[in-house]
């Protein structure tokens, strides 16, 4: 920025930078581009390849999404660590508390009755 | 110079030495507001992957996923979308230092590289219904095309946008409001593009392996 007084005089707008340069700009989406190829490249080699532990290719798939999520974040939505991001931040960590709440929630309830259920025909024969 | 630095020295409340008092800039209001929506919408999404993820076992005897997935023709949307998510990146590097050309000419390559995504979609969808294997054939069926066809029915609406906010900027020029508008849209684009990694790596990837 080219006035340091007012740098951190005022938040950020979701997806707005504090780059305002062209250069730097351009850079950073070809960096976020570039990351996002290489670990969507990495996720689909890894699901059909037998050069791996095969129990380990679930995690691996799973880590390397949310490491994508955040290069996105990172490089086209322009979420930082900066103070002028604060506010931001908050809504996303609330957003995923939610989303983690949820997903392991209803996997976690759903398994537990699945396996405390006893099998279809068993059910059956109670109801007649 | 970026819109959000524009916006900070033209502030006048900001000129007095005081900056943290009075309202935020509408920009930020409006950004805000817009990213709050963009959360809940990914928390919507959730359910449905909950609901995907709990029913993936649940084929009825029918096709599991392994047998129906196509991974070539999901690499070719994934490319085609994070490719858009790219050029829509220039497109707002285009629209902040105001050139016209190349705002229309990366919004248009964007539009056309999300029809192709759409195109592939659908080809897919319409491939399984006609195998016997639409959304009424199974509970595992059923939520793979609510969490897919739900992010397929968004990208139409972000493409329609997409094409007004073309418009818009034709025919009124890089005013305040309109940079407001494609903030906003930059966001929906690229939370989509979330979404779909979540997608391409949950339903497909995990979904043919199991």
């Amino acid at each position: 920025m080219s006035d340091q007084h007012l740098h951190h005089a005022v938040d950020l707008a979701p997806g707005d930078e504090e780059e305002g340069r062209i250069g730097p700009r351009l850079l950073g989406y070809c960096i976020g581009f570039a990351l996002a190829i290489l670990l969507t490249a990495t996720s689909f080699f890894i699901a059909g390849t037998d050069l791996v532990w095969q129990p380990s290719i679930p995690v691996a798939i799973i880590v390397l999404a949310i490491a994508q999520m955040g290069v996105h974040l990172v490089f086209f939505i322009h979420i930082t660590t900066d103070p002028d991001n604060t506010n931001n931040i908050l809504a996303l960590a609330f957003g995923l508390l939610i989303v983690f709440l949820v997903v392991t929630g209803s996997l976690w309830i759903m398994a537990n009755l699945n396996q405390n259920m006893p099998p279809m025909d068993q059910i059956m024969r109670m109801q007649r | 110079m970026t819109d959000a630095a524009l916006y900070r020295q033209s502030d006048p409340r900001l000129l007095g030495g005081r900056p943290h008092e009075g309202p935020a800039s509408k920009r930020i209001t409006t950004g805000y507001g817009f990213w709050i929506f963009l959360l809940s919408d990914i928390v919507m999404f959730s359910c449905f992957f909950a609901a995907y993820a709990v029913l993936l076992g649940q084929t009825a005897d029918g096709p599991k996923g392994a047998e129906l997935f196509d991974l070539k023709s999901v690499a070719a949307e994934t490319a085609l979308l994070l490719l858009s998510s790219f050029t829509c990146g220039l497109a707002m590097i285009a629209a902040d230092v105001r050139n016209a050309l190349w705002y229309q000419i990366a919004m248009a390559v964007t539009c056309l590289l999300g029809l192709g995504f759409l195109a592939l979609e659908f080809r897919e969808f319409a491939e399984l219904v006609s195998r016997g294997a639409g959304p009424t054939r199974s509970a595992f069926l059923s939520s793979f095309f609510t969490l897919v066809g739900c992010h397929g029915a968004h990208v139409s609406a972000g493409i329609l946008w997409l094409l007004t906010m073309m418009a818009q900027v034709l025919a009124k020029g890089f005013r305040a409001d309109i940079m407001r508008r494609l903030l906003c849209f930059a966001l929906f684009w690229h939370a989509l593009d979330i979404i779909w990694v979540a997608i391409f790596s949950v339903v497909y990837l995990l979904g043919s392996a199991a």
